[in-house]
């Protein structure tokens, strides 16, 4: 590891300063003058028609300033919050994207659906006031499951879409399929439940709308994760402002996880009405409205089918996805089940022909969007589960059969039948390091020793794959992706020689202030500590993309990277004249500007100074020393790697222990390898949550949320986890400046399908996530009843 | 109004608040002390733990007034004379933090857990540790920063 501060140095975090002495600076934090506190009245039923609304109550306790509903929005023309990915169905057709309107007009369709917003001079008042709001309603049938929602009789959510269908979707040569499976030596065949989740970034969501009347513009402070976005879906599709007047600031966010990129109906009601009451509106989710009405992550149903010929060597895949979107499409809703999931069914596999259609519900839920890996965890758990329940059938070494199969090292840049083209890697040497580290050769013993014990031991792979760095806009928008994807920076030298990075990316615990100081300092040769990165503000930074899908380092880094660039250009121009040489004599050395064979040198602080004093400058040269950059991928990157879990299971009380936790994982280049880590430790520990404590329950019959707090959504506590053996191989990404990857998704992706096989290779039966201890208990009795 | 009076961080105060004011709010709206965190309803998170008499407790699950003539101390009031509290140089260290939201609470739990044990084991931590929550960290490197303050490395 180098030591220093350089690209490839564990620096320790810059911004941890201010989070270990309480002086980080939330959204909820923040205190506007003369501020007034937003309160959201939330349907109770998950399906009703709103007969009437009689606020007149409401309005006159004390200290409330306006109640709003739909209507007042309506009348001032807000629209419907949009999905902003079409996709097309197999029919050719578009999605179907029914209104979603932030305060609803005629019914609601979740519990938790917005109702009113009270606005009072304190929090506790707008409480108590949205207690006395009557609302009529004539409650409707619903369904929360999504394998149900295509039936008939099953009740419609949304007029324009029926039986439930927002699109039946396919991607693959069905024929070539269904033939290879007809003539294979064997098919696996799984039919599995991808929980769904509620994201639970401990921070929760809050917004401050304010409004200056004297310059007819608006400021918005949220828990975003990226702020332009955000600004572009209020203005442009729903609130109808320009973006000149409307700011947004995402200060420090605690965590994201994809439940912080989306434009909610809480923010673009505050902003609404601060203008409407002429004072800033501040809303901050209660725990129990997150659960609610923050966008839920995964939720399918998949039946798939692996055909092998008498090797194992994979002949073709089928996949069959029921996806439930919830009641209304959230912004990249669409994408998820389709784009970002069927397209990474090959794996690390060499399957020629996959076939997968995914038909996306309606149902009576929150709506399900990205959350982290979104889409990827989901076809990997897919393809692994399938996998190591084909190794098991065969009486193939789950490793071997995987190693039978990978993409092979000089196969790059690979084509796979399910449109991706594979950068680089190198799975199989992921795969032999994650062994060693498993120590996977003293395994029978380690079996035999639980067994004497009375217990059930259990190993379980997953070699993912991801596609990440999100992405080449032009390919993104041939499949409907209505933005680019690309990312901004701005490098600014300061007359002194310390230097300003403006970044679109958007850093929610992700160490941006560390990982980009070390990118420029190492660039441009100057101290980290001379080094300052801003962002999360659009009144201070070039239009971005924000942060997700593990992109900030591949494309936000990259575009700081070509800007670092222009400025050396820039400075070779001015060193030049300043040293009385020719441009092209000049090189860049080490913070050093030097010309060829000479012992003339300038360091990167005169040039800077120069180009701010410029009495000596040359001619036909701007002055100033800042340079912006976009830079848009050429491909999407894709980590990939192998993980091990091992666990111990007690058959007498169904308690799973995670006994050890193998991850090699394949990030490309690495610039700070202490968060790198932190990001796998983190990802892992958000997958065992899916695999072994987390499920969003909603009752069948009424709807209603069963797990809506910590009390019942079981989230991963420090001793449901064990330390974790993280290494890493290096295969570069060979289309991006700084040869990196991307690592923020990847322990959530690999981590539910891991856990998984090992839990049911120790159980020998199958069984759904979460694999909780009442389950497991169920399924050692059982086996222990057959096997007496 | 009721009035309430104790020490927080080494400083007396004496306000007015509702009869239903939590600690947490009194704390951080009353005060402006807005290093304590609310991060749920139901004194599950942990975000909001300070210290009152010296022992860790959730600053949600306290009415202010419960806190009359007590001494408060929250993540503002631990380092000294702008000297890091070895807790929070552990957490730095060690990379025991990502978001941040946590992250207060945790390092007050944490340095409650070593006042009653000096030197715990992987799984002591592990088990004090469970009443807060990290989403970011999967606790692997908050466990290891405990640890290394244990030892007073």
């Amino acid at each position: 590891m180098p030591e220093g501060t350089g690209i490839g140095a564990a620096v320790r975090r810059k911004e941890d300063q201010r989070f270990i002495t309480g002086k980080g600076r939330y959204t909820d934090d923040i205190d506007r003058p003369g501020q007034v506190y937003a309160h959201f009245l939330r349907s109770p039923h998950a399906h009703a028609t709103v007969k009437s609304i009689d606020s007149s109550a409401a309005e006159a306790c004390p200290g409330v300033i306006a109640v709003f509903t739909g209507k007042d929005m309506e009348a001032d023309g807000v629209g419907s919050l949009p999905c902003g990915w079409t996709v097309t169905d197999k029919h050719g057709e578009p999605h179907k994207a029914p209104p979603h309107f932030p305060l609803v007009r005629d019914k609601v369709r979740y519990v938790g659906d917005h109702v009113a917003m009270v606005i009072a001079e304190t929090l506790a008042q707008a409480v108590d006031a949205a207690e006395r709001i009557e609302v009529d309603y004539e409650e409707l049938p619903a369904n929360v499951d999504g394998t149900k929602a295509p039936d008939s009789g099953t009740p419609q959510v949304h007029e324009e879409a029926p039986a439930n269908l927002c699109y039946d979707w396919e991607l693959g040569d069905q024929a070539a399929v269904d033939a290879a499976i007809a003539g294979a030596h064997h098919v696996t065949k799984v039919k599995l439940v991808n929980n769904r989740l509620i994201p639970n970034a401990i921070e929760p969501r809050a917004a401050i709308g304010e409004y200056d009347s004297g310059t007819d513009s608006y400021t918005l402070y949220s828990t975003s994760q990226n702020p332009h976005l955000l600004r572009l879906i209020l203005c442009a599709f729903v609130l109808g402002l320009p973006e000149t007047k409307v700011r947004v600031i995402a200060p420090d966010v605690g965590g994201g996880f994809g439940s912080k990129i989306y434009c909610y109906a809480e923010e673009t009601a505050c902003t609404w009405a601060a203008r409407k009451v002429e004072r800033p509106v501040k809303w901050t989710a209660a725990r129990s409205e997150s659960f609610l009405a923050d966008a839920h992550g995964r939720d399918h149903v998949t039946h798939a089918e692996l055909a092998m010929d008498e090797n194992g060597k994979f002949l073709a895949m089928k996949v069959e996805t029921n996806a439930n979107l919830g009641a209304y499409l959230s912004n990249f809703a669409t994408c998820v089940p389709t784009y970002l999931y069927a397209t990474l069914l090959a794996g690390q596999y060499t399957t020629p022909v996959i076939y997968c259609n995914v038909k996306a519900v309606f149902t009576n839920t929150a709506p399900v969007d990205a959350y982290r890996g979104a889409g990827r965890p989901e076809a990997t758990y897919v393809v692994e589960r399938l996998v190591e329940r084909a190794a098991r059938e065969m009486g193939i070494d789950p490793a071997e059969l995987r190693k039978r199969n990978f993409v092979p090292d000089d196969a790059f840049p690979y084509q796979t039948p399910v449109a991706l083209t594979y950068d680089s890697g190198q799975y199989g040497l992921a795969m032999d390091e994650a062994l060693k580290l498993a120590d996977y050769a003293g395994y029978a013993a380690r079996k035999q020793d639980s067994q004497s014990r009375g217990k059930l031991r259990g190993i379980g792979f997953s070699a993912y794959i991801e596609a990440c760095g999100i992405a080449p806009s032009a390919v993104v928008g041939s499949l409907g992706a209505g933005v680019g994807l690309w990312e901004s920076a701005c490098v600014r030298f300061n007359a002194t020689g310390t230097v300003s990075v403006f970044t679109g990316s958007h850093s929610h615990g992700q160490g941006h202030e560390t990982t980009f100081s070390q990118l420029v300092s190492d660039t441009l040769g100057i101290p980290l500590e001379n080094v300052e990165i801003v962002h999360g503000d659009t009144g201070a930074i070039p239009m971005g993309m924000g942060t997700y899908g593990s992109r900030s380092l591949a494309v936000g880094g990259s575009a700081i990277s070509k800007a670092c660039d222009k400025i050396i250009e820039k400075g070779k121009q001015i060193a030049a004249h300043l040293m009385e040489a020719s441009v092209d004599d000049v090189e860049f050395e080490a913070g050093n500007f030097v010309v060829k064979g000479t012992d003339k040198s300038k360091a990167m602080g005169e040039v800077a100074f120069a180009a701010y004093v410029p009495h000596n400058y040359p001619e036909d040269l701007e002055p100033g020393l800042e340079e912006n950059a976009f830079y848009d991928p050429a491909n999407f990157t894709y980590p990939a790697g192998t993980h091990i879990a091992e666990v111990e299971i007690d058959p007498d009380t169904g308690v799973t222990e995670i006994v050890n936790w193998v991850a090699v994982d394949d990030f490309g280049k690495v610039v700070n390898p202490m968060i790198v880590e932190g990001q796998v430790h983190g990802g892992i520990a958000q997958g065992v949550g899916q695999a072994l404590l987390e499920g969003c329950v909603y009752d069948p019959g009424s709807g209603q949320l069963i797990t809506g707090s910590y009390m019942d959504y079981t989230m991963p506590r420090a001793g449901d986890l064990p330390s974790f053996k993280v290494g890493m191989t290096e295969t570069p990404c060979p289309h991006n400046p700084l040869g990196v990857k991307g690592c923020g998704e990847a322990g959530a992706i690999a981590a539910p399908a891991a856990l998984m096989n090992a839990i049911t290779d120790a159980l020998g039966v199958e069984i759904d996530m979460p694999a909780n201890a009442e389950k497991v208990w169920r399924a050692a009795q059982s086996q222990r009843a057959a096997a007496e | 109004m009721p009035t309430v009076s104790m020490t927080v961080n080494g400083s007396h105060v004496t306000k007015e608040v509702e009869g239903r004011t939590l600690l947490v709010d009194f704390l951080r709206q009353q005060l402006s002390l807005t290093g304590t965190h609310v991060g749920c309803d139901t004194s599950q998170c942990g975000a909001c733990v300070v210290h009152l008499n010296g022992k860790s407790v959730k600053s949600c699950t306290l009415l202010a007034c419960q806190a009359e003539g007590a001494e408060v101390t929250t993540i503002e009031g631990l380092a000294s004379d702008g000297e890091l509290h070895p807790m929070q140089a552990a957490f730095k260290e060690h990379h025991a933090l990502q978001c941040g939201f946590c992250t207060p609470g945790m390092i007050m739990s944490a340095v409650d857990l070593l006042q009653n044990n000096a030197s715990p084991s992987e799984t002591e931590i592990r088990e004090w540790l469970e009443g807060n929550f990290c989403r970011c960290t999967g606790y692997h490197n908050i466990v290891k920063a405990v640890q290394a303050a244990s030892q007073g490395s």
